[in-house]
């Protein structure tokens, strides 16, 4: 941490006493990144996780303690080389699915992942159904008049 | 003693609702007219008491009375003015009265305008809606009293919640009211319907107009509220699937499915058994969000405070309403009448396509918002729900939905030629699917996103004008019904452009910036001019300001903010927006680094502004349609 | 055209609301419903948005940080192995550690266990400080300044309570502020279980 920074800090919490105001030790300074590729996959990946702190946020969005040092180290783990699954397995080992905004596909979420899909092919088996059987009833007439009941 | 007089104008309240719920409800089914008579002044005299105990707590905000709790807990004695008037729905108890209220108003209004339908009718349907203030009565008075006595009264108010003082947050809540109680309305009829056992052509076309302004005004309140959290929240999001978001989207989603039932069993007769089940359904959901919001089962930043018992009375009133209607729907949808039929080719079909999509979509908002909590029951762990499962799984059912919207309205009722429509339609196709691939061109970032945005609101805008164009044509002139349709059919249109567009290629940079210093984003440069410190009615703000330049040339100054309120300490950090037709530049500040050093957060987003256009012309589409002459006449025979 | 109530004469009789439906929808109903029952009685529970540690049942990160008391010393998972051991999670910065402060002292003099105290992200000067004034409960103090072991903890806030067993598995962790209560009924029971297993 800079020199300037740690005094100021060290300042503050003298300043405050025994310290039960002062804030935990932490750089603020924004996150700098290589090129705008780099850039675009982080907040696309910090998108995609969650802060463990807060009531409904997102990494990117938060700015909780923890948060900060989580994204810092996301993005240490991008320059590593790790591939984002690699990442969210990392956090996940440390802090469970929890951590994730997109649940992942297994078998405590096949519901979840497949629930909409069962739905919507039941509701069209009941449409097909009552379309089927309407057909059966439709009068040979003439087509409508376009110009009535819009 | 003002507060104990508001106390029993809701107890007053409550018994009339009571005598409004029983009486015309045991009178229509014994034919006592005098019974049923009861209903109409029942109504108005509710919503007198309820005004009044309005009004009260209302005086009791703006004149500060800090013996009375909830006074003292969302207000503060810097509060300005116009937030004390707002504050009386900024917590549970108040807003739940707003609610109680809201309902009351849609009653007298059903009271007032129902003089041309058949007295048991009316009288049913009142005396549902009796029931449910009734409901929200009693659970205002026995867990949630606004007027309750803080003894002694404490000097100082707690404050309003920070996040509430802002003119968005004025509006939104009684707009989303406005909204979810107002589908009570095509629920009361509904229930009145399956009492009576069967279903009438007039009263469909009598209740259509309030669905359509119920929803006009849901969508109005849930555009103001991602408006809000646009400009407030400081992270440039306007949608984030949050629980309490979902609570009201999925009646909005059943809502739109609604209308369109409705239409269909107006003009048509047909699908009267799905019309009902889906009045009964946009009430419920409106139920249960409120529910949710309410009780503390879900956590979000939105939720109000909340303990164990209100949640157990909510889930009771919840369940009671929702079962018995469910019940009711069961043991007498099957006698109602099943209309004409209609070939597969057809604008029916069409119609339900819709309204399976649209309720599927509201199925899988259901489920991603309930899931964490069951898996929790179900012991499958900690999960999490989020934006990448309903934006994907959305889109998915969207999809469909964007490419079939064109052909509904050309379609004709009963049978239609598919090649007909094909051939209407394939030009503008043609036109869509090229502007597209010149917006994959074009796309500085997001090519595929941005191709599909604009070639969806292309297919869909220019497929709706289509449709004028052939009705104009036709019989030159189109009704209020029809001017709603195109309206909230572009609507649509301008809807997708925003959202696609935004999530393709909004830009966003954070940095370190020291007074002088610039930032270049896009074709924008930022100049960071420093910091100043600025006192403000109840809070301590600092004020940056940013100077911003569009290729090279200046074009505003921009005040980002970052407030700390005097009440609770808490810090709001306040965006500064250029808004523009084609895109806002977003600023705001983050922490002090130091040395007069700031992190500073700039976004560009493109269309942004859309979105939120988009829903507008779709509440105006609503409201125009209702707005249309047919359904004002009393008495009609066959068209 | 019209929109009665008649039937036409040549429309099949109504069928009816076919049964799957009713099934399904009384199901729909009744889950949904035992599902809000389930979540307004946990609304009620303080514990209901804590997230439980990932790392239960699995091994301790292996760490190495520098002693509180002497920067140039390391102290780590090595040092600690062969016997269990508690991990608090603290600093001078956090309220609610100074409230489970005495609780936490009273089961460290016990000697049952060591109690490592994990200094995260504080300044020495101030957490060294923060000792002197309220006592050090610790066997030894590490500091983590920097907050990178912390995430390999599964650390979200402070103050979190660990219990490692002898072979280096985590089986128990606390969020927020130890009272004598989940000393008594959950960390002692977890400790008794994990001195039996070796």
């Amino acid at each position: 941490m800079s020199r300037p920074l740690r005094s100021l800090l060290l300042a503050l919490a003298l300043a405050a006493g025994a310290g039960v105001h002062a804030q935990p030790v932490d750089d603020p300074a924004p996150l700098q990144f290589h090129d705008a590729a780099e850039e675009a996959r982080f907040q696309h990946l910090a998108g995609q996780l969650r802060c463990v702190m807060c009531q409904n946020q997102s990494l990117a969005d938060s700015n909780a303690q923890i948060a900060r040092d989580m994204r810092r180290q996301v993005l240490d783990l991008m320059r590593e080389g790790r591939s984002d699954e690699e990442i969210r397995r990392f956090l996940v080992d440390r802090y469970g699915e929890f951590v994730l905004y997109r649940p992942q596909v297994g078998s405590h979420t096949w519901l979840l992942w497949f629930g909409p899909g069962l739905v919507l092919l039941g509701g069209a088996v009941a449409v097909w159904r009552i379309v089927r059987r309407r057909a059966a009833n439709a009068t040979g007439g003439p087509l409508a008049d376009e110009e009535l009941d819009p | 003693m003002l507060p104990e007089l508001g106390q029993v104008l809701l107890l007053l309240a409550m018994v009339v609702a009571a005598l409004q719920a029983v009486l015309p409800l045991a009178g229509a089914a014994r034919g006592n007219a005098a019974w049923m008579a009861v209903a109409r002044p029942a109504a108005h005299l509710q919503l007198l008491l309820l005004a009044g105990a309005f009004a009260i707590l209302t005086h009791a905000f703006v004149v500060q009375d800090f013996s009375v709790r909830y006074v003292a807990a969302n207000s503060n004695s810097l509060l300005p003015m116009v937030y004390r008037y707002s504050a009386v729905w900024g917590s549970h108890e108040g807003s739940l009265l707003l609610w109680a209220l809201v309902l009351a108003l849609w009653t007298s209004a059903v009271a007032l305008f129902s003089r041309s339908l058949p007295p048991p009718v009316v009288a049913r349907a009142l005396g549902v809606m009796g029931a449910v203030a009734l409901g929200f009565l009693a659970f205002l008075v026995f867990t949630s009293n606004p007027f309750e006595r803080l003894l002694p009264a404490p000097p100082e108010g707690r404050d309003l919640n920070p996040l509430l003082q802002d003119p968005g947050l004025i509006l939104h809540p009684p707009m989303l009211y406005f909204g979810y109680v107002g589908f009570a309305v095509p629920f009361a009829f509904a229930i009145a319907a399956l009492l009576d056992g069967h279903i009438d052509a007039r009263w469909l076309r009598w209740t259509r107009p309030w669905t359509n302004v119920a929803w006009a005004f849901l969508t109005l309140g849930i555009a103001l509220g991602s408006w809000w959290a646009y400009y407030e929240l400081g992270w440039g999001g306007w949608w984030f699937w949050d629980p309490v978001e979902n609570a009201s989207f999925m009646p909005w989603l059943v809502g739109a499915a609604l209308i369109h039932s409705q239409a269909v069993t107006e003009k048509r007769g047909s699908f009267p058994g799905w019309t009902l089940l889906l009045a009964i359904a946009a009430f419920s959901l409106s139920l249960l969000g409120t529910f949710l919001v309410r009780s503390g089962v879900l956590t979000s930043v939105h939720a109000f405070a909340s303990d164990p018992s209100r949640g157990m009375f909510i889930l009771a009133f919840l369940g009671t309403v929702v079962g018995a209607s469910l019940l009711l729907y069961a043991l007498r949808a099957g006698r109602l009448a099943e209309g004409p039929g209609f070939a597969p080719a057809s604008r029916e079909t069409l119609l339900l396509v819709n309204n399976l999509l649209l309720s599927s979509a509201c199925a899988m908002v259901l489920l991603g918002t309930l899931y964490p909590l069951l898996a929790d029951a179900l012991e499958l762990g900690k999960i999490s729900v989020g934006p990448p499962y309903f934006g994907l799984l959305f889109f998915v059912l969207m999809v469909p939905l964007v490419v079939l919207v064109p052909f509904g309205p050309l379609a004709r009722w009963q049978r239609e030629q598919p090649s007909r429509l094909v051939a209407a339609l394939v030009p503008w196709l043609g036109v869509a699917a090229g502007l597209g691939v010149l917006a994959w061109f074009r796309a500085p970032q997001g090519a595929w996103k941005s191709a599909l945005g604009v070639a969806g609101a292309a297919w869909v805008g220019l497929g709706t004008l289509r449709f004028a164009w052939a009705r104009l044509r036709n019989s030159g002139r189109m009704n209020a019904e029809t001017w709603g349709l195109v309206l909230a059919h572009l609507g649509i249109a301008v809807f997708l452009v925003g959202a696609l567009l935004v999530e393709a290629q909004n830009v966003q940079r954070e940095v370190a910036l020291a007074p002088g210093q610039r930032l270049e984003l896009d074709r924008y440069t930022f100049v960071f001019e420093g910091v100043e410190r600025i006192p403000g009615p109840n809070y301590t703000a600092e004020r940056g300001s940013v100077r911003l330049l569009r290729d090279g040339r200046p074009l505003a100054v921009l005040h980002p903010e970052k407030r700390a309120y005097a009440s609770g300490g808490q810090v709001m950090t306040e965006a500064a927006i250029r808004p523009g037709l084609a895109g806002d530049v977003y600023v705001a500040l983050g922490e002090p680094l130091g040395n007069g050093s700031w992190a500073v957060r700039v976004h560009v987003k493109p269309f942004v502004r859309w979105i939120w256009t988009g829903a507008l012309l779709m509440a105006l589409g609503g409201l125009v349609a209702a707005a249309d002459r047919r359904f004002r006449q009393p008495t009609e025979k066959a068209p | 055209m019209t929109a009665s109530q008649e039937t036409p004469k040549n429309a099949p009789p109504r069928p009816g609301l076919p049964p799957v439906a009713i099934v399904i929808g009384a199901l729909f109903f009744i889950g949904l419903v035992g599902l809000m029952l389930y979540g307004v009685r946990r609304s009620g529970d303080a514990g209901r948005d804590v997230l439980p540690s990932a790392l239960i049942g699995k091994p301790a990160p292996e760490f190495s940080l520098p002693v509180l008391h002497d920067p140039g010393v390391r102290f780590g998972s090595a040092e600690l192995r062969g016997a269990p051991y508690v991990l608090n999670v603290w600093g001078s910065w956090c309220a609610a550690c100074r409230e489970e402060h005495p609780v936490l002292t009273r089961f460290a003099e016990t000697r049952r266990v060591r109690v490592v105290g994990y200094n995260w992200k504080d300044e020495p000067e101030e957490a060294l400080r923060w000792l002197e004034r309220f006592g050090n409960p610790f066997f030894v103090v590490v500091a983590d300044q920097e907050g990178r072991t912390a995430l390999d903890w599964g650390v979200a806030g402070a103050p979190e309570t660990f219990l490692v067993d002898g072979n280096g598995i985590v089986r128990w962790k606390h969020t927020g502020p130890l009272t004598d209560q989940v000393v008594r009924g959950q960390l002692l029971p977890e400790l008794e279980r994990a001195e039996r297993a070796r």
